[in-house]
Parts: C-alpha cells; sequence; structure tokens
C-alpha cells in the first residue's frame, strides 16, 4: 500500500508531468491528480484507444500483445501504461 | 390484294353513340393454295433442330432493407460506478476507491505499470527522442546515371579539297555560333587550289556557313574577343596576324605587316585584358611571342624571344606552339613549345632574363595544348605526344598526374569549365576521351569515337555541356555530354584540390630525394676522381685472386662435406680457370644450394 504510494507520489514529481490517473476498466478514477471530468474524459477516450492498439498488435502476431501506449501531440505527451483491469495515464510535457 | 369494308353512313347519323351487335361470320376473301409454287420449295432431309430438356427455372431479385449505422459517442462526465454507489455522494466513492486501493490486483498492477511508466518519463527528460538528430548529413547519393555523351549536330566543310579544323572559338555571349579556322598544317602538302577561306558557323544551320572568312593565307588559329563578339583574331599560315570584324564584312579589317610578323606559322593568338580590349599576343614556331594592339597592327608593341637560357638569342629559341593566358592573372602567361618545354613567362618583368620564369619539361613531343583550371589555376593541363598531363606551378621538375600511354597522339584537350575534375582530349585515332579523375585515374571515364580521320581540335563551351572538335578533313562535330559530367557533383571541389594538393605534395618529396641522391653521387664522384687511374687496375687484379682464392675454399669444404663423387665435377670445373667473374657466383651459388 505505502509502495503505490510512493511509486504515484515519485511518478507525479517528475520533471515534466502535468498529471498522473489510474482508472479502472469501467472509467472510475481510483487515483487522479487531475479534476473528475477530464479524468474520466480521459479514461474514456483512453481506453477504446488502448483496447484497439492491443487488438491491433494481436491480430498482427497472437503471440503479441502491447505493453505501452505513447501519445506524441505537439503540446504534450500522453502515456499509457494498459493491465488487465487498470490503466494508468500520465500526461507529461516532455523537454525540447 | 387487298382487303375492303365498305360501308355508307348518313350525315344525319354522325356522332350517334354506337350500337354494336353481334353478325356472323362472312367469307371475305378466300384464297386457295398454289400447287405451282409448291416447286419452288425442296424437302430438307435431313433437318437439324436444338430441343433441350430440363427443369423451368425463373429468376428472382432480392435486396433486403439496408441496416441504418451510426456511430455516435457519449461524453460521460462520470464513470461506471456500480449500482450500490451513488456517484453524487462523497463518501461512497471515497469508499469505494479505498476498497480498491486495498486489492491485491491493484497493488501489482500499479507497481508494474509504474515501473514501466517511469521508464519512460526519464527517458522523455532525458533527450528528445523524436527530434532530428543527423539533419545535416545528406544521404550520399550514388549517381548511378550512365556517363553518355551524344552528337549533336554536324558541320562540314564546303570545299571540294578537304581542309584540317585546326582550331576552334565559340562567340563569347550566345554560344550559338563557332568560328572555325581551316587550314593544312602538313609541311608543303598543301593544295594549290586549296581555299584559304575559314567560317563562322551558325548551330542552327550546319548547312551553310553564316560568315565566310577571307584572309591571304590559311589561318592557323582564330579567337573571338571575348569583350567584343564582333572581333575575331587569326594567326596566319605565313605569319601575319588578321583581324576580322564581323559587322565590316568578311575582308579582312586589319592586317599585321609581314616584315614584323612571324616567320613561321602562327599557332596560337589570344586575347589580353585590357582596358581598351584591344590588345592581344601571339605566338609562333619561330620561338617569338609578339604583342599586338589592333588598332595599329603595323608592328607589334613587344616581342619576346623564347629562349630557355635567357639570353633572347633566336637561334637557341624554342618553337612556341601552345599559348595560354589566365584572365585572372594578366601578368602571367604560359607558352607551350615544340620541344616538350612548358615555359611560364612573366610579362611585367623588366629585363629579358627575369620575363622567363621557369620551365616545365616532361614532354617527349610539341606540346599542343596548354590550359589552366578554371578552379585551381595553380595547376594546368599540358597535353602531348601520346599522354595528357597535369601539373602544378609548385613541382617543377615533373608532372603530378599523367595519363597513361595511349596508342595514338593526343591532339587537343580542355578542361571543363563546370567541374575542376573533368577534361577533355582529342585523339589522332578520331576519338574524344572524356577524363574525370575523382572518379577514375587510370582510364577515362568516357571514350567515344567521333569519326574515323583524326580530330585535332577541341574547344569547350563555357557551360560545359557542349564540345566542338574538329578533324582533319575539316568536319566540325559538335557533342553534347550528359548532364553528370557537366553539373558540379557534391564535394567535388573539395575533393580535385585534395587530389591536386597530395600529388603536389609527393612530387615534392620525390624531388627532395632527388636532390639528396644527387648530392651524394656528386660527393662519391668527387671522392672517387682523387684515387689515381692506374690503381685501379691494380685492384682489379688482386679482386680477381681473391675470388678465386675463396672460390676454392668454398668448393673444399663442401667436398669434404658431400664426399668423392662432387670431387670429380669441381675438379673438371677448377680446370677452367679463365671463367668470367660472374659464371663463378652462378656456380658457387649452385653447389651452396
Amino acid at each position: 500500500m505505502a509502495e503505490v504510494e510512493e511509486t504515484l507520489k515519485r511518478i507525479q514529481n517528475h520533471k515534466g508531468v502535468i498529471g498522473t490517473m489510474v482508472v479502472n476498466a469501467e472509467g472510475i478514477p481510483i487515483r487522479t491528480t487531475l479534476d473528475n471530468s477530464t479524468t474520466v474524459q480521459y479514461a474514456g477516450l483512453l481506453h477504446q484507444l488502448t483496447m484497439k492498439a492491443k487488438s491491433t498488435v494481436r491480430d498482427i502476431d497472437p503471440q503479441n500483445d502491447l505493453t505501452f501506449l505513447r501519445i506524441r501531440s505537439k503540446k504534450h505527451e500522453v502515456m499509457v501504461a494498459p493491465d488487465k483491469e487498470y490503466l494508468l495515464i500520465v500526461i507529461q510535457n516532455p523537454t525540447e | 390484294m387487298e382487303i375492303v369494308y365498305v360501308y355508307v353512313k348518313n350525315r344525319s347519323d354522325f356522332g350517334k353513340q354506337c350500337n354494336f351487335s353481334d353478325r356472323q361470320a362472312e367469307l371475305s376473301i378466300d384464297i386457295p393454295p398454289n400447287p405451282e409454287l409448291m416447286e419452288q420449295f425442296v424437302i430438307r432431309d435431313p433437318v437439324d433442330t436444338g430441343s433441350q430438356c430440363s427443369c423451368d427455372m425463373s429468376e428472382h431479385e432480392v435486396n433486403t432493407e439496408r441496416f441504418e449505422m451510426e456511430t455516435r459517442g457519449i461524453n460521460h462526465l462520470e464513470g461506471g460506478w456500480p449500482k450500490d454507489v451513488n456517484p453524487q455522494e462523497l463518501e461512497q466513492t471515497i469508499r469505494f476507491r479505498k476498497k480498491v486501493e486495498k486489492d491485491e490486483n491493484y497493488i501489482n498492477a500499479i507497481m508494474q505499470l509504474g515501473y514501466v511508466m517511469e521508464h519512460c518519463i526519464k527517458q522523455n527528460n532525458a533527450i528528445d527522442i523524436y527530434g532530428e538528430y543527423f539533419d545535416e548529413e545528406d544521404e550520399v547519393e550514388v549517381s548511378d546515371e550512365v556517363l553518355s555523351a551524344k552528337t549533336i549536330n554536324v558541320f562540314r566543310d564546303p570545299h571540294e579539297i578537304k581542309r584540317t579544323a585546326t582550331h576552334l572559338s565559340w562567340h563569347p555571349d550566345a554560344n550559338r555560333k563557332l568560328a572555325v579556322a581551316y587550314s593544312c598544317l602538313d609541311f608543303q602538302r598543301a593544295d594549290v587550289n586549296m581555299s584559304y577561306d575559314s567560317f563562322i558557323w551558325d548551330l542552327e544551320n550546319p548547312n551553310k556557313p553564316e560568315l565566310i572568312l577571307k584572309p591571304s593565307s590559311p589561318l592557323v588559329t582564330l579567337e573571338y574577343n571575348p569583350k567584343d563578339s564582333h572581333v575575331l583574331i587569326g594567326g596566319c599560315y605565313n605569319g601575319q596576324i588578321a583581324c576580322w570584324d564581323t559587322r565590316k564584312g568578311n575582308l579582312v579589317a586589319e592586317l599585321s605587316t609581314i616584315e614584323f610578323s612571324h616567320r613561321d606559322p602562327v599557332f596560337g593568338a589570344l586575347w589580353l585584358q585590357s582596358k581598351t580590349g584591344t590588345e592581344c599576343f601571339s605566338a609562333s614556331t619561330d620561338g617569338q611571342v609578339m604583342w599586338w594592339d589592333i588598332r595599329k597592327m603595323n608592328e607589334p608593341t613587344e616581342v619576346l624571344i623564347m629562349d630557355v637560357s635567357r639570353k633572347g638569342v633566336l637561334e637557341n629559341a624554342l618553337g612556341a606552339v601552345a599559348l595560354e593566358f589566365e584572365p585572372t592573372m594578366p601578368t602571367k602567361f604560359m607558352v607551350g613549345t615544340e620541344q616538350g618545354v612548358v615555359i611560364s613567362c612573366n610579362r611585367k618583368a623588366k629585363t629579358i632574363a627575369e620575363k622567363i620564369v621557369c620551365t616545365f619539361s616532361g614532354h617527349h613531343g610539341p606540346i599542343y595544348a596548354l590550359q589552366r583550371n578554371p578552379f585551381y589555376p595553380k595547376n594546368f593541363l599540358t597535353v602531348g605526344d601520346w599522354t595528357a598531363r597535369i601539373w602544378s606551378e609548385e613541382s617543377r621538375e615533373s608532372c603530378i598526374m599523367w595519363t597513361k600511354y595511349h596508342m595514338a597522339y593526343v591532339t587537343d584537350g580542355a578542361w571543363s569549365p563546370q567541374r575542376p575534375a573533368v577534361f577533355f582530349t582529342t585523339k589522332m585515332d578520331g576519338t574524344v576521351d572524356i577524363w574525370d579523375f575523382v572518379f577514375k585515374q587510370s582510364d577515362p571515364a568516357l571514350s567515344l569515337k567521333v569519326c574515323d580521320e583524326a580530330l585535332f581540335s577541341l574547344k569547350v563551351q563555357d557551360n560545359g555541356c557542349f564540345l566542338a572538335c574538329g578533324s582533319r578533313l575539316g568536319t566540325v562535330t559538335l557533342l553534347e555530354v550528359s548532364p553528370g559530367l557537366c553539373t558540379l557533383q557534391r564535394n567535388e571541389k573539395n575533393a580535385a584540390s585534395s587530389i591536386f594538393e597530395r600529388e603536389t605534395h609527393r612530387e615534392k618529396i620525390l624531388e627532395a630525394r632527388h636532390r639528396e641522391m644527387r648530392l651524394k653521387e656528386k660527393g662519391k664522384i668527387e671522392v672517387k676522381e682523387e684515387e689515381g687511374e692506374g690503381e685501379v687496375k691494380i685492384n682489379q687484379e688482386e679482386l680477381l685472386a681473391l675470388t678465386e682464392k675463396e672460390f676454392f675454399d668454398v668448393i673444399n669444404t663442401e667436398m669434404k662435406r658431400r664426399g668423392s663423387t662432387l670431387k670429380k665435377a669441381v675438379s673438371k670445373v677448377g680446370a677452367q680457370r679463365g671463367i668470367h667473374r660472374s659464371r663463378r657466383t652462378a656456380l658457387e651459388g649452385l653447389l651452396m644450394s
């Protein structure tokens, strides 16, 4: 329990990190540093995208699986670490 | 035959309602069959008809009604809370969250994911992984382009008695005109009826020359004035210099007086860089270089005798065949001679001795072409005998680069004005060689056979794409080279300059070595001269006796080693005492092995 806290805190304190969220498969934010509506929005959209990416990877090679998803946009980078039930989402402003 | 039924009606009955009633069938016409027509028919036997025995089928099309689909998104403002949790109630949600956080799965999952996530975050922080790092490095373009050159046009000498096209000059501005000097260079073999005319050709019209220049003696060389494209200077076979103005017509505008002109054909005439644009100089095999001002052609303004011993004596002079002048270096000029020596001169020097700066010798025969590299003027190309050589001003004893000895005499050469590493040469077997020493040094990059007779002259146009070559029968061929040979390649300037520097350096090292060796030899000769001649003979006798003794010693030891069979052979050999020293050593060697 404490390690979880520590891990999440560490992640949040990294340079450039704007927000961290842990969301479950139903879209309920378990832990978040942003406001509720943003979190729920991210959760809903990213869940679908992750599912799609996962199925794509598995379609190409059934032995393969998605480990990480990174979306780099003009403003920042969204990193999604998927799990069976949960999603860890971090929004970071990468160093230019 | 018409079948007609007629009926009559009163006019007052028109428009009345029709009353239809049945009537018995009436026979209108009865046409009996005509047996005579039977004759026109033939009974067919057998008869071919198709029949089919299958079940009847029918075809129907059915289209279902379209299933309407629509994709919609729902913007959730709240997650999918389980039924028992009321999302509005903060207490309940917190309780739910706490429950999840206690879940074993959750903890493991977060640890796992956190690890991966941290890696990526750190990666992001460390470097910009999407940045362009190797922007400056351009892809190395290997030009796979096949080098080629094709003939665009051929200009033939319209006269019956063919003369050699000895010199070509491109029009300075438009490059659309080519001036060709025709003459016969074979000594005293020129036909009596040979015409003296030279032509200016327009590239568009190969059938008829644009302008015919009529000198009093055939022209060996002809040059356009780079400043004024209407003026041309020509060097005649009899040694005179003639000047034309194309606006004034085809007769000579100015002609030098025969007393003060050259005594031999003028092989080189070039325009000089001057404010008035009227100065030129000429060189001939009589060993003189003369400077002229075309406004006053009766006398040369200056004369220089190509005497390498720097005394200005005409008898020792070397005949000049090629002349070189680079507008960027107006005080220097170079002369290529019949004897295979290139003389570099300084015009501005006060005394005759100083005028001749240095000489470069290396060719076995007359130097037919001499040109500085347009990009690196310190290096120049000479063409003569069977090779083309590249020299550097710094290395005076030998050339820095040279081609192999060809089967045919090389008659003319020129650098490409666009590429520092490319030059062209023509040979007596009618081939044009295009050399690119950044690409290949042992062979020409491209070798084309232009015509069957010998090629005598070559001139490249300023854009480097076109080159004209003149042959012995007066045929001028215009060639276009592929773009790879006339566009500056990437890094070519650097590569060419590094090649030049490297070769110059190598030559310098060799020169230094030679000098050292020469000094050593000089020293040795001096020491030897001190010993008298008589001693030399005695030395030889002693040497002979010594070697004989040594020889027999060796034999004896060998014999002892090998036994009696050898004894017999050696005793025979030993009997022939007067054998040459070399045979002795050979025998020694044999026996030793």
